[in-house]
């Protein structure tokens, strides 16, 4: 009795610093999951004369990606996106995240585009709203225009197998 | 690698005649030096951008201090330089000029970017924890202390001493108990 109550302090102690120890402190949850996705309007990255809509993508399931050419993590998921474009299973839209609009061509003529189109944000205001805080970001916005799942940090082939694959086939039954 | 200045130049100086007048015309040159900055110090105060009166400054400081910047998560957005920090603090003093209020402020940070950017997190029932855990680590360590205490005295009040203990006791502290520490 005398040791166990110590060593039962102390197993405590290690399963909640251990579980500490597997959360990451940097992906704070989203309050905007399960929220309608921020309507906004923006310039065409490649054609700044016509303006894209949230409204045009409605009735369809679509992953919203937001990248740079100044963001060094974009460049790790960037040929999972292309390699996802090719399947053409879920249209992917870009939001050009506070970038230079000729820099983002450049990134893009180099790596590849695999966006249906991309907008620019160039001022960040899009992306305040959506609640970005590190570049890059991928959401995954159902028929109905609602958020159901942000992915922080880049597109992993774990993530687009196990989760947002998926998630976008069982969107798309509904 | 350039080696150190030597450090004897200044002893090497001959003592002269020469030195009370560079220190007199040292002195002019300071002086005119500290009026230059002294007047530009005066003039910046005056050329402060006041793009907004002190009040309304001042609330969006108080606003940008309690909320945590998401980039460099242990910083307030008003201490942080991070670009999306920046970006937040141009929102707050944005919407202190629409006209809105600090709740209101608050809320469309919140409403973005969840509790997490609050440093004073709300009390609900996944932060009930958090705000009463404190309390109860208190209670429970007073428990702990007021119940050890009550078995110390229920010890001593138990244990007297027998009449041959209390007379060696007795013994020893009259000094006479050399034959024990041997």
């Amino acid at each position: 009795m005398r040791y166990l109550v110590p060593l039962a302090v102390f197993v405590l102690l290690v399963a909640l610093l251990a579980v500490g120890l597997t959360l990451n402190p940097r992906e704070v949850p989203s309050p905007l999951i399960d929220r309608p996705a921020p309507a906004f309007n923006l310039p065409q990255l490649h054609k700044p004369d016509l303006a894209f809509s949230t409204k045009d993508m409605q009735g369809q399931v679509w992953l919203l990606n937001v990248w740079a050419s100044w963001c060094a993590a974009c460049r790790d998921e960037h040929p999972l996106l292309v390699e996802l474009a090719k399947q053409r299973t879920v249209p992917v839209i870009g939001l050009n995240y506070k970038d230079q609009p000729d820099a983002g061509k450049a990134w893009l003529k180099q790596f590849g585009d695999p966006y249906v189109l991309s907008v620019a944000d160039a001022a960040g205001r899009v992306g305040i709203d959506y609640g970005v805080y590190g570049v890059p970001e991928t959401f995954v916005i159902d028929r109905q225009g609602v958020i159901r799942y942000k992915q922080i940090g880049p597109v992993t082939v774990r993530s687009l197998d196990e989760k947002i694959l998926p998630l976008v086939r069982t969107l798309q039954k509904q | 690698m350039t080696s150190p200045p030597p450090m004897r130049l200044l002893q090497d100086q001959p003592l002269t005649g020469v030195r009370p007048q560079i220190n007199a015309s040292l002195k002019v040159v300071a002086s005119i030096v500290l009026l230059i900055v002294s007047l530009s110090l005066a003039w910046a105060g005056e050329a402060v951008p006041t793009d907004q009166d002190p009040v309304r400054a001042q609330r969006a400081v108080r606003l940008a201090e309690q909320l945590r910047c998401l980039v460099c998560q242990n910083q307030t957005i008003a201490d942080s330089n991070a670009p999306l920090a920046v970006d937040l603090r141009t929102q707050i003093r944005e919407q202190i000029t629409e006209g809105r209020t600090d709740g209101e402020i608050v809320q469309y940070m919140v409403q973005r970017y969840g509790d997490f950017v609050l440093y004073r997190p709300p009390f609900k029932a996944t932060t009930a924890l958090l705000w009463l855990g404190p309390a109860l680590l208190l209670l429970i360590g007073a428990a702990v202390l007021a119940r050890n205490l009550a078995v110390r005295r229920r010890r001593q009040a138990a244990a007297p001493l027998t009449d041959a203990e209390s007379a060696r006791a007795r013994a020893l502290l009259a000094g006479d108990g050399k034959k024990d520490r041997a």
